[in-house]
């Protein structure tokens, strides 16, 4: 929690203000009991009326005061509060952006986007609270007590009992309540999730007649539930209880201490009344401030989770090298011949791979078995790639290690003969174009969309990258064409369409090396065809890699790379694939039946 | 406070709704078992509000015995004290026991009233849970309940002692002076008008606010769901500045509305110390006039705070009581839905099925306006295999829902063994049938529960033996913990593919008589599908077997094909006659053809 103090930095001014006119507003308050008692003592004890009515206006002017000091205070707090949570929302959203694939892995989106709602909400909150409100009930409960000495010393020593005490008891009462609360809370998740499953697994529970079962699971839930609220209850419930028995062995105390002191001329008997107010005053602050704490602990935990994602340090080393840089090493060898000849090319002078691969494996974090296992190949320039194989064979795997989602953990990938961590992320990924298995569009236009691939793509090459797309004539036939709106998830489009304009979202970027991941499965065969056909036809084409379950998908591509369980089952040609790899005659034959191959 | 009424508003479907009194009326009957706890709740709630009000009197007298030097009557004070000792203790007792009435009496009857909502969803037909959204009923069990304790509890506590304090001062304050009672009386209000004059105010600037937090969260939830795209198109900056963009008005919003909200307790207070101004300065000059005693005058101070306190506190008690009564009619109406039609007294228990299926002159409609199943007629032998075809979307699962009784006909009948379904108990027909389905489902447990969940009584081998044949023993096997692996609500960590062999394996074990397999291989690839091909056929042998499948062998192979298109069985008959008949069939025959090829 502490850290994020540091967005309140540039509200020092409001964040010292605010408690500090809080404290002001109490004071006054301490004051009124002082008044009172001059009231009782001056005004009735002398009957002169002049002088309550003076003093009454003194009160009025002390609330004035008061309301003044506080509305102040209430300002400054709401202000600092309001420029705390933008920063810290502001600083989350930059930092989440900065996070790593491995890392979001690990997080999971629907923590991230708890985090930046709820919990920032929460402890938003918290701070305006504590500005307001921290300050002000300690400072009563023990204003009260040095006002007390100010009447009477020996009275006052009541007070210097009685508030430790009642602390005791009210943080005593929290403080075992509150890890209690936890687990009421944990027990209401459990009985959630048992109704939530009832409902999204309904027809499986009737049909496995688990009914009865599902009952008593519940009702065992449910009942323990009940006893952890009844539980917590019961201590709570003491609180109350408790420090009125406190508070009024305290006034028992000062009515004694009062009748021998006023007896013998020490106190007045309007300063009796005004210890008797203060006494009052301090359990009314300290309730207030028992709840008070239990907002700020919640505020405080909701801050450390936001603390503990702003304090990941974003695992990846970013290189310096930029694409421009790399590319013009490998083309022209002959400027710097030392050190990049021989990253370049083992020694040879021929045009590095723009893909290469050697003894590469991946482990997802908190996976037990590796998900490569040892890949080793190389792609030339303009290039297409096939990449088959069954479900979690790590065909998506291995392609998201390309932009560097990922950073494997053995062997090496070099593109364009540099070893992938010497390039700068940022501009590396600028030069791929990726489009990933889910078709995901944002609420905007088409154009806005596809913009998201180069910003500064005119018109016209929006067009072109629809037109290999294939996208081009739907996009025509929408109202308003490349102003047509995208809804949220692009709900009001059908998978192939989203699917044709993500593809399109990559190509207007002109990228050097293009990814599909399994993207065309939603396009009917004669546009999935339709659309290879274009990318190959494209001028200086990238160097392309298609990954799909579809044989006929990739059964063209210069290179087939099959895929079985993490490894490489085998790499070639499709007609070198199908006379040698059993994995891949399996793949093909069980799409396409012998006979119909052989006619 | 305001925004949650609104929404409650809105969920309030117009017009045949019960009346809050309705409802009332059966919270205080779920309140019934719990009478004794409600009659000792409220007497030692008048007591302790009694009694407490009793010691600042007390006080007074007190304060009276002490005037000044040498008029102190010692004696009087310290019998005083004794009595507010006493007091104080009684009502400490009195207050603990009443919270623990409340807290009983309230959790009590949530806990009845959650396993009653939770025994209806058990019973309540299909129709009602597929048409309702789940975060909907969720949030009824839950939320709702909540909200509902809360404002049951803090109704007994809050509004019932704030009443008796508010009555109870009045009456107290009476007894010791007319004209002083009336200076409260008539101030009080005013803090009342203040605190609702800005709430009205403020109204708009909250709105304005929970707008924009919306908006926000939209964003959030749009770039944060889809991070990665985000990453890959290295869009993090333009991003972040739509964010910021947001958040911006955002933070004004939210000092607006919190600021000026905020002006409500200082004004509350301060109207408070004007009544606590009126009452020094007229009880000053009654006591000046001997109408009033010193002591007298410093109870009626203590009077004044507590009699604000409770007008302060209640308008919040009361929104927090109607929501709770609306929160309760919510959850009333799920518990009073009608549920599924019950089984006859006479219902049989399904034995020895040998898989005769049949369907008679079967009508059926999800909505009564659109007719969909219509004089549908079909018999099924022993062992036959039915294939259900047709374009996605035309309502292949309403057989199944049909066939499992998931729905009843609207006319004719389907029966199983030569007994109408409907006579039958549930629970024998459902066994009879195993299922699996396009939309897999696990349950939160370790895989091994979740196979065994049909044969719990399982031994080990069985269970292997069925992950086996279902291809997906190594990959449990590979896991760090094997089959006592732990399966989140979403499966978490399983693919699709995986989560659906698991659902295999589950039939595999139990090998009930007759089976539904709906798409039951759709997530999984081609080249497992093929192993799990033989196990399948091995476990359909002789067992009567419905598909909902696109796999053309498995369609061609099958006794009887049903081919439905937009909900309605337009064709039926085997491979060979269907497609010489030249229709539907024939053209869906062909075109799947193609994208079977595409397919894999």
């Amino acid at each position: 929690m502490r850290s994020l103090l540091i967005y309140l930095k540039d509200y020092k001014k409001e964040s010292i203000l605010a408690p500090l006119f809080k404290m002001l507003e109490a004071s006054f308050e301490l004051l009124v009991p002082l008044v009172m008692a001059a009231v009782i003592d001056v005004g009735i004890a002398g009957e002169d009326r002049a002088y309550i009515i003076r003093m009454c206006l003194v009160l009025i002017a002390l609330g004035l005061i008061g309301l003044v000091c506080s509305i102040t205070a209430q300002y400054f707090s709401a202000k600092a509060a309001a420029g705390f949570g933008t920063g810290v929302r502001h600083a989350l959203f930059a930092h989440i952006q900065s996070l790593t694939f491995t890392e979001m892995d690990e997080i999971g989106s629907s923590t991230l986007i708890t985090r930046m709602t709820s919990d920032i909400n929460q402890t938003q909150s918290g701070v305006n609270l504590v500005l307001r409100l921290f300050l002000r009930s300690p400072f009563i409960v023990f204003g009260a007590m040095i006002m007390a000495f100010t009447v009477d010393v020996q009275a006052a020593l009541i007070f210097v009992v009685v508030i430790p005490v009642l602390s005791v008891i009210v943080f005593g009462v929290m403080l075992i309540t509150m890890p209690l609360y936890r687990k009421v809370q944990s027990h209401l998740d459990s009985v959630l999730l048992a109704t939530r499953e009832n409902l999204t697994g309904v027809r499986v529970i009737r049909a496995f007649n688990k009914e009865d079962e599902e009952r008593e699971r519940f009702e065992r839930e449910n009942q323990a539930l009940t006893d952890a609220q009844k539980f917590v209850g019961r201590i709570s419930g003491l609180m109350n209880p408790l420090t009125y028995i406190i508070v009024n062995g305290g006034i028992i105390a000062l009515i004694y201490v009062g009748a021998l002191r006023v007896d013998i001329g020490d106190l007045t008997q309007g300063e009796v009344v005004a210890l008797i107010n203060y006494m009052s005053q301090i359990l009314v602050e300290l309730v207030k401030l028992a709840n008070l704490i239990i907002t700020v602990t919640k505020a405080v935990a909701c801050g450390n989770r936001i603390e503990s994602v702003l304090k990941i340090r974003p695992d990846m080393q970013n290189g310096s090298l930029t694409w421009g840089e790399a590319t013009e090493r490998c083309a022209g060898h002959g400027t710097d011949k030392n050190s990049e000849e021989v990253k370049c090319s083992d020694g040879s002078h021929t045009v590095p791979p723009a893909v290469e691969f050697s003894g590469v494996s991946l482990t997802y974090r908190g996976a037990g078995a590796e998900s490569l296992s040892d890949i080793s190949f190389s792609v030339g320039k303009g290039e297409t790639i096939g990449i088959i194989g069954g479900t979690g064979s790590g065909k998506s795997s291995l392609v998201n290690l390309i932009p560097r989602f990922y950073d494997a953990d053995d062997g090496q990938i070099r593109i364009f003969g540099s070893d992938i961590r010497a390039y700068d992320i940022e501009d590396l990924r600028s030069h791929i174009g990726i489009v990933p298995q889910k078709a995901v569009l944002f609420k905007g236009t088409v154009a806005e969309n596809l913009r998201w691939g180069n910003e500064k793509a005119s018109d016209d090459e929006l067009y072109e990258a629809l037109e290999i797309s294939q996208a081009r004539e739907f996009v025509d036939r929408k109202e308003g064409g490349l102003d047509f709106q995208i809804e949220q998830g692009g709900r009001n489009l059908s998978g192939g369409q989203k699917q044709r304009l993500t593809i399109a979202r990559a190509l207007v970027r002109r990228p050097d090396i293009l990814i599909l991941d399994d993207s065309a499965s939603a396009l009917d065969y004669a546009t999935d065809a339709a659309l290879r056909t274009a990318i190959r036809l494209i001028k200086d084409g990238p160097t392309v890699f298609i990954v799909s379950q579809r044989a006929s998908s990739i059964q063209y591509a210069d290179k087939i790379l099959v895929l079985d369980d993490g490894e490489l089952a085998g790499a070639g040609t499709h007609e070198e694939l199908l006379a040698v790899c059993p994995a891949y005659q399996e793949i093909y034959y069980s799409q396409f039946p012998k006979e119909a191959a052989n006619g | 406070m305001a925004d949650t009424i609104n929404t409650t508003d809105q969920k309030t479907e117009a017009g045949q709704r019960p009346g809050q009194g309705e409802t009332l009326k059966k919270v205080f009957r779920h309140l019934g078992k719990y009478r004794i706890f409600v009659a000792f709740s409220i007497l030692l709630a008048a007591v302790s509000v009694a009694l407490t009000l009793y010691v600042p009197k007390l006080t007074g007298y007190a304060v009276d015995y002490i005037v000044g030097p040498g008029q102190v009557d010692i004696p009087g004070a310290v019998s005083v004290m004794i009595q507010i000792g006493a007091c104080t203790l009684v009502t400490a007792l009195a207050q603990w026991l009443m919270n623990i009435c409340n807290n009983k009496m309230t959790y009590q009857v949530v806990q009845d009233i959650r396993n009653e909502a939770f025994r209806k969803i058990e019973i309540l037909p299909l129709k009602y849970i597929d048409g309702h959204p789940y975060g909907e009923v969720v949030s009824r069990v839950i939320a709702d309940v909540d909200q509902f304790a809360d404002g049951l509890l803090m109704g007994f506590t809050q509004l019932f002692t704030g009443i008796a304090t508010i009555v109870g001062t009045f009456g107290f304050m009476l007894s010791v002076n007319v004209t002083i009672t009336f200076v409260v009386v008539l101030i009080t209000p005013v803090s009342f008008l203040v605190a609702n004059f800005i709430a009205r105010r403020t109204f708009s600037m909250f709105r304005l606010q929970s707008e924009i937090r919306g908006e926000q969260t939209g964003l959030i939830d749009e770039m944060i769901g889809n991070q990665k795209v985000v990453q890959a198109f290295g869009r993090g900056k333009d991003v972040t500045e739509r964010f910021d963009e947001v958040n911006e008005r955002l933070g004004k919003a939210y000092l607006k509305a919190t600021f000026f909200s905020s002006i409500t307790n200082p004004s509350t207070r301060f109207v408070n110390s004007l009544v606590y101004t009126g009452v020094g300065i007229t009880g000053a000059f009654a006591v000046v006039n001997g109408a009033l005693s010193v002591g007298q005058l410093s109870s009626f101070l203590s009077y004044a705070n507590q009699y604000t306190k409770p007008f302060n506190e209640i308008s919040g008690v009361v929104t927090e009581f109607q929501n709770a009564v609306a929160c309760a009619q919510r959850i009333f109406d799920l518990i009073e839905e009608e549920h599924q039609t019950p089984e006859p007294a006479d219902a049989v228990e399904l034995s020895g099925v040998r898989g005769n299926v049949k369907a008679e002159d079967v009508s059926f409609a999800y909505e009564p306006d659109q007719k969909l199943i219509q004089h549908f007629n079909l018999k099924v032998k022993p062992g036959q295999r039915i294939a259900i075809v047709g374009p996605t979307g035309c309502g292949k699962t309403t057989l199944i829902n049909l066939l499992m009784r998931f729905y009843d006909v609207d006319g004719g009948s389907i029966s199983v063994e030569d007994t109408d379904i409907r006579k039958i108990t549930r629970r024998s027909l459902r066994a009879g049938y195993g299922m699996v389905l396009q939309d897999t489902w696990l349950k939160t447990g370790t895989i091994r529960d979740n196979i065994v969940m049909g044969r719990p009584d399982a031994s080990e081998e069985e269970v292997i033996a069925a992950a086996k044949a279902s291809h997906i023993h190594s990959f449990i096997r590979r896991l760090p913990k094997g089959y006592d692996t732990w399966i989140t609500e979403d499966g978490g960590g399983l693919s699709q593919g995986q989560k659906q062999l698991l659902c295999i394996a589950r039939v595999m074990l139990c090998r009930p008589p007759m089976l539904i397999l709906d798409e039951a291989t759709s997530s999984i690839d081609t080249r497992t599908e093929l192993k799990i091909q033989d196990a399948f056929a091995e476990l359909m042998k002789g067992r009567t077997t419905f598909i909902v499948a696109h796999r053309l062998s498995t369609i061609r192979e099958a006794d009887v094909i049903l081919v439905m298109k937009d909900g309605q069985i337009i064709e039926q008959g085997d491979h060979k006659s269907l497609l010489s008949a030249g229709g539907f069939y024939r053209h869906l025959y062909q075109s799947s053809l193609c994208s079977q090829e595409r397919r894999g």
